[in-house]
């Protein structure tokens, strides 16, 4: 039973504050980053983006996912995926797990990737999920079903919950989703900043207009356009052609 | 409304995660119990994206997904035991883990139950494989936070109420397989923080059946 009163903001930051008052790790010491990764994975950007945030030096090595060395397996024996970050030899696997270590291992380096905030931290986590809980699946499905009823169907849903990003954007009245600043909710919707124009010159379909989306629409070129972002995206060129063979293969396939 | 409300379902393990987190903590709660076929006004409200349960509401703003939610009472009330613990390496493996829980743990459950013939078998093996994983993971401790309950023991407590129907759906002995993880289970089981919170195991079993008969393979 508690007997204080949490509702004091102040208190509560300070309570915050205490308890994350993790134990500063040494970076001054001999400290070896790698990044096991692959050019077309988006939750490898996704970690490349937020190394970049916190200015963490870091080698980058490229796996050939057909033929996984054995380093990766090694590493992420449990879903030999890609993207893993192993810190002096210790891996961590899991995009959405590697950038909330990312965050606490260089706390009060870089720029801040969650709230100070409990109750914001814990909103942010929950938008995370949002994009493979409820909007990539529908975006994936409109990229892979053939033009037609179906197709139309998979936009609209799509729409659907663009529109419910759309409006927190709006509602928050800020540059980004974290703020002023990159943060996790934009670092998990990022890579549709530069899917979506990619899907939709493939297929030549709008999906996220500036009429219909106005501040999606802004928000995207911000993104690719922020320092932490800007120099580390996939090569589009290579990216489109191998898309254009996916959309390819699913329309043939859906007849 | 008081302070803290808890808006939850008897029977799911997601909501026990928050029970447990919350009486870990000391917690005093309001226990609303929701129903799913007819849903409050409360729950639409404050889970508007998924309209499921649990959903935390601490002085009224909620707090929804059940590992989100743990983390979350971890960080507001920031009194032992700390369910994450302060190193960061030590951190990521929990959550690591946890997530394995909610798609590995989950999954091969529910096709446990809702499966026949081959694939019943296959959600036996791959059943089998996960708790081996994380047989491995708890190695020799007490609990998965070491001398006490942590984030991945809050995790993974409530499907022990399911292990009894693991077993009886895929016809194997848990206890045979992974032993430490067994003895793992009776421990934590043991706990008040826990006991509390947990389904009786023939309960959860009967819920099962009622599940297969109304959802499962034909």
């Amino acid at each position: 039973m508690y007997a204080q009163s949490w509702s004091s903001d102040r208190a509560l930051d300070q309570l915050a504050q205490h308890h994350l008052d993790l134990p500063a790790m040494d970076h001054q010491q001999e400290e070896k980053v790698q990044l096991l990764g692959m050019w077309a994975s988006p939750y490898v950007y996704k970690v490349k983006w937020a190394l970049s945030i916190k200015g963490v030096e870091y080698e980058y090595v490229e796996e050939d996912l057909r033929n996984k060395s054995s380093q990766l397996l090694e590493h992420n024996p449990v879903h030999k995926k890609v993207p893993v970050l192993v810190y002096n030899g210790k891996p961590v696997a899991e995009s959405d797990v590697i950038i909330e270590f990312i965050e606490d291992a260089w706390k009060g380096h870089g720029g801040r990737i969650l709230p100070e905030d409990p109750h914001e931290r814990a909103m942010a986590r929950f938008w995370v999920r949002f994009v493979p809980d409820k909007l990539s699946p529908r975006i994936w499905k409109w990229f892979t079903t053939a033009g037609g009823e179906e197709q139309d169907a998979a936009r609209e849903a799509s729409v659907e919950q663009l529109q419910v990003l759309e409006e927190k954007l709006t509602l928050g009245g800020n540059e980004f989703f974290g703020g002023d600043s990159v943060g996790l909710v934009d670092l998990s919707l990022g890579a549709l900043a530069y899917v979506i124009p990619m899907y939709e010159e493939i297929i030549g379909e709008r999906l996220v207009t500036e009429d219909m989306f106005p501040s999606l629409y802004a928000w995207m070129g911000r993104f690719l356009a922020a320092p932490p972002v800007k120099d580390h995206l996939p090569p589009m060129e290579e990216l489109k052609l191998r898309f254009r063979a996916m959309r390819e293969y699913f329309v043939k396939n859906s007849a | 409304m008081a302070d803290v409300v808890l808006l939850d379902l008897w029977v799911s393990p997601f909501g026990q995660r928050c029970r447990i987190a919350l009486a870990a903590k000391g917690v005093a709660y309001e226990y609303r119990e929701q129903d799913l076929s007819n849903k409050s006004e409360l729950l639409l409200r404050s889970n508007p994206v998924h309209r499921m349960i649990p959903v935390l509401l601490h002085g009224g703003r909620p707090v929804c997904e059940s590992l989100l939610i743990v983390q979350y009472i971890d960080e507001a009330w920031p009194v032992a035991p700390r369910l994450l613990p302060g190193d960061p390496y030590a951190r990521a493996q929990a959550r690591f883990w946890a997530d394995f829980v909610d798609k590995k743990i989950f999954d091969c459950g529910t096709r446990l139950w809702k499966c026949n013939g081959a694939a019943l078998e296959q959600a036996t093996r791959d059943m089998i494989e996960a708790l081996g994983a994380l047989e491995a993971e708890l190695g020799g401790k007490d609990y998965f936070g070491g001398e006490d309950l942590g984030f991945l023991d809050v995790a993974l407590a409530p499907f022990t109420s399911w292990f009894r129907t693991y077993e009886q759906c895929g016809g194997f002995a848990i206890a045979e397989h992974c032993p430490g993880l067994a003895a793992w289970a009776d421990r934590c089981r043991g706990r008040d923080a826990v006991a509390s919170a947990l389904t009786d195991p023939d309960k959860v079993y009967e819920f099962a059946l009622t599940l297969k008969k109304k959802f499962g393979d034909k």
